[in-house]
């Protein structure tokens, strides 16, 4: 028989009707953001996860590694989206030696795409795709039921539309290097600051013709006050 | 006659089975409804926006809505949310501005009371369970006071430099709090109007339930101006470099 099953869900749902539901999954409560610059892409996202009210990882990563030309944001259940690039990566580098040429980023795209798609849903993985390959620079949003779009900026995850809101006050085609990552910046900035699923600090990724940086807490505008005083006990004091 | 399922708004609820058994409900669900509010306190008062749409769910019904009403001279309210509701507080106000009137004590009522006033109103409706499903944004100067406050469809209220409603909240609070945060009274009528201009532009860009069609007012010493519609400049040229979805 062909085809995924999906008999489990039906069983989990009652499952959860009875009161044995599942345990909240670790959600990257999350902004991440995406845009399209002269010389290539931008990607960036804020460093907090979050399990229901309680910040789980004050400092996470949530810029994912898929090729040295490639890089993700992940959105959403945060074992999704981390497995879920982690093993598209590993199929862009067997695809990549098999074909004797960099991977490109409409490849890694389908690939997610495919995979979401056939589980309906219920990967909870919302991702922002930016790389820069042969044909240039691409940037696409993956929605957790497969479908992507094309787009020249983009946001995912709760503080997507403080994100949103800087982008479409400010993008303009042919942004400058600074400018990219000002404006990368400002956005993950709202989300964090607006949105109480986001928080912490800004990662940041620049992609261009041959060059990845990946600036890992860009900007940590949230670092914790120096103690008033020292809390140190007396070496035997217990 | 056939009973027709209609899909209804997601903000529905269904009307509890315990009321069903003698209490009056009215608003279980908001029918006729407008989107955000703006409103934030400038150099000469508070400048606020509201675009001139009333949505019946998913269409534009009626594309020439005021929801933005001078209470008095001096008191300027915003409304979001139910439109039958809006016009019924309407009513409750131009009551007690007549009833002001006729007492004729040289006394005028401020931005405050009014804030109180409507805040009260809100929050018995809710008590009752039967609230008037609504957003008021109401601003004004009180003895030479900038006063700019929020009352929800719950009675919450709380007052700030910077307000916004519904989808406001998530798309123009944040360009607001970065901008007139802490300098409210730097900011210049000219410069107010661009900020208040970019909000909009951006809720036209990301609200699926709002229009390009806006009504602005302002109130300052001088008194309350409620502007006549007008629209704003968009630019879609990002979508030039787009083709398809993927590959």
């Amino acid at each position: 028989r062909a085809g995924f099953k999906f008999d489990n869900v039906k069983r989990n749902e009652l499952l959860g009707e009875k009161g044995y539901g599942l345990p909240t999954a670790t959600k990257t409560g999350t902004t991440i953001v995406g845009l399209i610059y002269q010389d290539g892409v931008i990607l960036g996202a804020d460093t907090r996860a979050t399990a229901g009210p309680i910040v789980a990882d004050k400092n996470c990563e949530k810029i994912h590694y898929l090729a040295p030309n490639m890089y993700c944001c992940g959105a959403g259940t945060a074992a999704d989206t981390e497995f879920t690039t982690n093993m598209i990566s590993s199929q862009l580098a067997l695809h990549s030696l098999n074909t004797g040429r960099e991977a490109r980023v409409v490849t890694a795209m389908t690939m997610l795409k495919q995979y979401l798609f056939k589980y309906q849903g219920h990967i909870g993985a919302a991702l922002v795709l930016g790389g820069y390959d042969v044909s240039g620079p691409h940037l696409f949003s993956i929605y957790p039921h497969g479908s992507t779009d094309k787009l020249p900026y983009v946001t995912m995850g709760s503080g997507s539309l403080a994100a949103m809101s800087v982008f479409e006050s400010r993008w303009r085609p042919g942004l400058s290097r600074e400018e990219g990552i000002e404006m990368v910046k400002d956005a993950i900035e709202a989300g964090i600051f607006n949105d109480m699923g986001s928080g912490s600090n800004v990662d940041v990724c620049v992609i261009n013709k041959g060059r990845t940086e990946y600036l890992r807490n860009y900007s940590k505008p949230n670092e914790r006050v120096t103690k008033e005083q020292s809390y140190k006990f007396k070496a035997g004091t217990t | 006659m056939d009973s027709i399922n209609i899909q209804l708004p997601h903000t529905i609820q269904r009307p509890s089975a315990a009321f069903s058994s003698g209490a009056t409900t009215r608003t279980t669900q908001p029918l006729v409804t407008g989107t955000s509010v703006v409103a934030f306190k400038y150099k000469d008062g508070i400048i606020m926006a509201a675009d001139c749409l009333a949505s019946y769910g998913s269409l534009a019904r009626f594309r020439n809505e005021k929801r933005l009403l001078a209470v008095g001279d001096s008191t300027l309210v915003g409304v979001s949310g139910d439109i039958s509701d809006y016009q019924h507080m309407e009513h409750i106000l131009d009551n007690l501005m007549t009833e002001e009137y006729y007492m004729d004590d040289g006394q005028k009522l401020g931005t405050k009371s009014i804030y109180k006033y409507i805040s009260n109103i809100m929050y018995n409706r809710r008590s009752k369970v039967d609230p008037l499903w609504n957003s008021y944004v109401v601003a004004g100067i009180d003895n030479g006071e900038k006063v700019l406050g929020f009352v929800d469809l719950y009675g919450t209220t709380y007052q700030s430099a910077t307000i916004a409603t519904g989808f406001g909240g998530h798309l123009a609070q944040p360009i607001l709090r970065k901008r007139v945060e802490g300098r409210e009274d730097e900011i210049t009528e000219e410069e107010a109007v661009k900020i208040l201009d970019e909000c909009m532009r951006v809720l036209f860009y990301r609200d699926a339930r709002s229009l390009n069609k806006l009504r602005r007012a302002k109130v300052t010493a001088q008194g309350v101006e409620i502007s006549e519609p007008y629209s704003l400049e968009t630019n879609w040229d990002f979508a030039e470099s787009i083709i398809g979805y993927g590959a």
